[in-house]
């Protein structure tokens, strides 16, 4: 009887200590960083700080969010501001019903216009200081700071930076027959068919899967087209829903695009016809370039991470190696690029000294080289070493970014609403290349475009 | 998070605990030392208040805000928008005929089709085996069974088809068909799936029930000169009645309830949407919280004749013992 009693109350207090224990495991024990091995000169300008802490999160993960954080670490030493990044894919959901909440971060970094926009009408957003718009004056192209700006109010610098719009192909098999980049929208129309008619297949390889957010690799078609073929000022009526959605020089986009997505001559090269464009997953729809079944896919330029599906480097994304990737032309040849692309905003959810010096910091053309030099992103700051890359591809994206002649505006189905950008257009999408006619599908998204 | 701040977190957690003991412990001394005088409803008041508290919190309240939200656009005016829009707009009528469809036919099917193996199956040799095979579905999450029929309706474009369904077609000389992005038989594919799920719960529980019903009126009814379907309905389905209905209004609020078939297998879509999904899509996704909340509210509409009508025949049933 004593003890069966014993045990009783053993068992329990056994249990919690194992877990207590265990728990204990998982934490990290860092011990503070020595400052004396940092030179801390240039990072006089933004101050120093007691005990200050900055927490802050957004949609980076994994290897991106470990650099993120190495990226501001000599910051975080020589201010005494410690800042604790936490990465969630849930985040753009979330981020409203917190600060509605009062449980915002300090900094959430948001991937999009729209979502920025949204907060600030919600009035949660403490707007840019002084250091910080001056570092946007500095550094970014005029574009960006409009899509920062809610009211005339400044909410955010943009942080890093994404190009889309650009079509994969092997250099091999381009020098093996003779082909050159093309220079115009009707050029590449031509390389098209010389492909189709050289190998007998179709030229272009598509896949538009992305579990509930099929579609949206067509969105950036799209969005392409109608920057290329009508330019900047239509492209930001269309977005801001100053021209309908159904208008014809819309229209003229989406049948430009539906030369190539809706016609079985030119996709879907080594996957199956124009039906499995939606069953094909985005991050497998280029890989049949590898195997020469496929010679052109259209996607940004994040695309580089996806050559080597099995890991290792085998496959190499140079001008000379397994795959290299050139930017959707323009309608006519000579004169600057159009480009669209993406891009993260710093938003602060807190007034406070140590949030701003650390916005500062990361609107600066420091973090940018400090950032970029860790590999695998890149930045439209203009301060910015296109040098400091980590490969050949970046480096071709920043310059593209830097040259004052390129046109570059934001991912547009990011700008739009959400009912829009997030759903119907994506869900027109699909149903546009399952068959549905142009018009009709105008129509549907136009009808979808909430009225507040 | 360091090996401090995690001790800091237990120590709260432990805190916590032990002040919700002090509280309660408190509260159970008062109850006692409860005036004589209407001391059985100061008890009854003091033990439902904090159910009706969480209750209030986490049920009432919502509803009640949902209901508002539903009445409102983005920018917070009073307005019918999100209502015209469910039922003038293409996808968003839909959605709603397909939640129809969805229940029209998945609570019927695997109501039947359970009960008709329950019946078959009863008093058989294996008999737990029969029932262990059919139930195991049920221990599968739906996010699951997605993932597995998934592969069962999967389509390639090229080369051989690793699809089950495909498979068989193409054995027998058929193209391969894409199952799941073809309107309207993906809809139905998916409904399958729902009731491949709650067909071994109606099972389980008509079984149990058919057990129930008294051997002497079967024999009763045998020494009539009935045949086996006479039997079946007059004697077992009407002895049985309380049992259906419950399965019957379970499997329908699962049915209105579903999203995670949806979501995994087709993410509404290709026309498979329904209520709940679009309901997910709408407010968390496209950020319009009222269409969201409309859409929660005509759930919540389709639901409560269900519970209406399972409540009044389990009170009716009660009556009549």
């Amino acid at each position: 009887m004593r003890i069966r009693r014993h045990r009783r109350w053993m068992a329990p207090v056994v249990a919690a200590a194992a877990v207590g224990l265990a728990l204990t495991g998982c934490t990290g024990d860092i011990a503070g960083e020595d400052a004396a091995d940092t030179d801390c000169a240039d990072y006089e300008e933004y101050g120093t700080f007691d005990d200050a802490e900055v927490t802050v999160a957004g949609t980076i993960l994994d290897l991106e969010a470990d650099r993120l954080s190495e990226s501001w670490a000599d910051f975080e030493t020589c201010t005494g501001i410690s800042v604790d990044y936490q990465g969630s894919s849930e985040f753009e959901a979330q981020i409203a019903v917190l600060a509605e909440g009062g449980n915002a971060p300090d900094v959430g970094i948001v991937p999009q216009p729209g979502l920025l926009n949204r907060l600030a009408a919600g009035g949660w957003l403490i707007p840019a200081s002084q250091p910080v718009v001056d570092n946007i004056d500095e550094w970014w192209d005029p574009i960006w700071k409009e899509y920062a700006t809610v009211d005339g109010e400044v909410y955010a610098a943009p942080l890093m930076a994404s190009i889309k719009g650009y079509i994969w192909y092997s250099p091999a098999e381009f020098e093996e027959n003779g082909y050159e980049i093309p220079a115009t929208l009707d050029e590449l129309t031509a390389l098209s068919e010389q492909i189709a008619s050289d190998s007998g297949r179709q030229p272009w390889c598509v896949g538009l899967e992305s579990g509930d957010a099929t579609g949206w690799p067509g969105t950036d078609w799209i969005e392409d087209y109608v920057l290329r073929l009508h330019g900047p000022e239509v492209y930001d009526q269309w977005v801001t829903h100053g021209i309908p959605f159904n208008d014809p020089q819309i229209a003229e986009a989406f049948d430009g695009v539906g030369a190539y997505l809706k016609n079985e001559e030119m996709v879907n090269a080594g996957i199956g016809n124009v039906s499995t464009l939606v069953t094909e997953a985005f991050q497998t729809g280029g890989l049949p370039i590898l195997d020469g079944e496929c010679s052109l896919h259209h996607q940004a330029s994040f695309y580089e991470t996806f050559w080597n599906p099995d890991g290792g480097d085998a496959n190499t994304v140079a001008s000379d190696g397994t795959v290299f990737a050139f930017l959707l032309p323009p309608e006519e040849a000579g004169g600057g690029l159009q480009v669209t692309g993406g891009g993260e905003f710093p938003v602060a959810f807190r007034d406070a000294e140590e949030v701003e010096a650390f916005r500062h910091y990361l609107s600066s053309d420091l973090w940018a080289n400090n950032r970029v030099s860790l590999g695998g992103v890149i930045s439209a700051n203009k301060g910015l070493d296109p040098e400091v890359a980590s490969s050949e591809l970046l480096v071709q994206s920043i310059e593209i970014l830097q040259n004052p002649e390129t046109t570059f505006r934001f991912d547009g189905s990011d700008l739009m609403p959400g009912a829009v950008g997030a759903d119907s257009f994506w869900k027109g999408i699909v149903a546009w290349v399952g068959g549905e006619d142009t018009a009709q599908v105008l129509d549907t998204i136009e009808a979808s475009w909430p009225a507040s | 998070m360091t090996t401090p701040d995690l001790l800091g977190k237990i120590l709260q957690v432990v805190m916590g605990l032990v002040v919700l003991a002090a509280v309660v412990g408190l509260l159970i001394f008062f109850i006692d030392k409860a005036p004589k005088k209407g001391r059985d409803y100061w008890q009854l008041a003091l033990f439902l208040l904090p159910a009706m508290l969480f209750v209030a919190i986490g049920l009432v309240y919502p509803a009640i805000r949902t209901s508002f939200l539903a009445f409102q656009n983005n920018a917070g005016e009073w307005s019918l928008d999100n209502f015209i829009w469910m039922f003038t707009q293409p996808a968003a009528i839909r959605t709603l005929i397909n939640t129809v469809l969805w229940v029209a036919l998945a609570p019927v099917i695997s109501t039947v089709i359970g009960l008709a193996y329950a019946v078959f199956i009863d008093k058989s040799r294996g008999e737990k085996y029969y029932k262990v095979i059919l139930f195991m579905p049920i221990a599968i999450s739906f996010v699951g069974a997605g993932v597995i029929w998934g592969f069962v309706y999967d389509y390639n474009g090229v080369g051989d088809q690793i699809g089950l369904l495909n498979a068989i077609v193409v054995a027998f000389g058929g193209e391969p068909v894409q199952w799941l992005q073809t309107d309207p038989i993906n809809t139905i594919l998916l409904i399958v799936i729902m009731i491949w799920i709650q067909t071994g719960f109606a099972m389980v529980l008509l079984s149990a029930a058919i057990k129930g019903v008294p051997t002497e009126q079967i024999e009763a009814a045998e020494l009539d000169g009935t045949n086996a379907w006479q039997r079946f309905m007059n004697v077992t389905v009407p002895g049985i009645r309380g049992s259906l209905v419950v399965v019957f209004t379970t499997i329908s609020i699962a049915t209105l309830k579903v999203f995670d078939i949806v979501r995994t297998m087709t993410a509404g879509n290709f026309n498979t949407s329904v209520v709940a999904n679009e309901m997910y899509t709408q407010a968390f996704r496209a950020s319009e919280i009222g269409r969201g909340s409309a859409l929660a509210l005509i759930l919540f509409v389709f639901v409560l004749p269900i519970v209406i009508y399972n409540v009044n025949v389990l009170r009716k049933q009660r009556e009549i013992r």
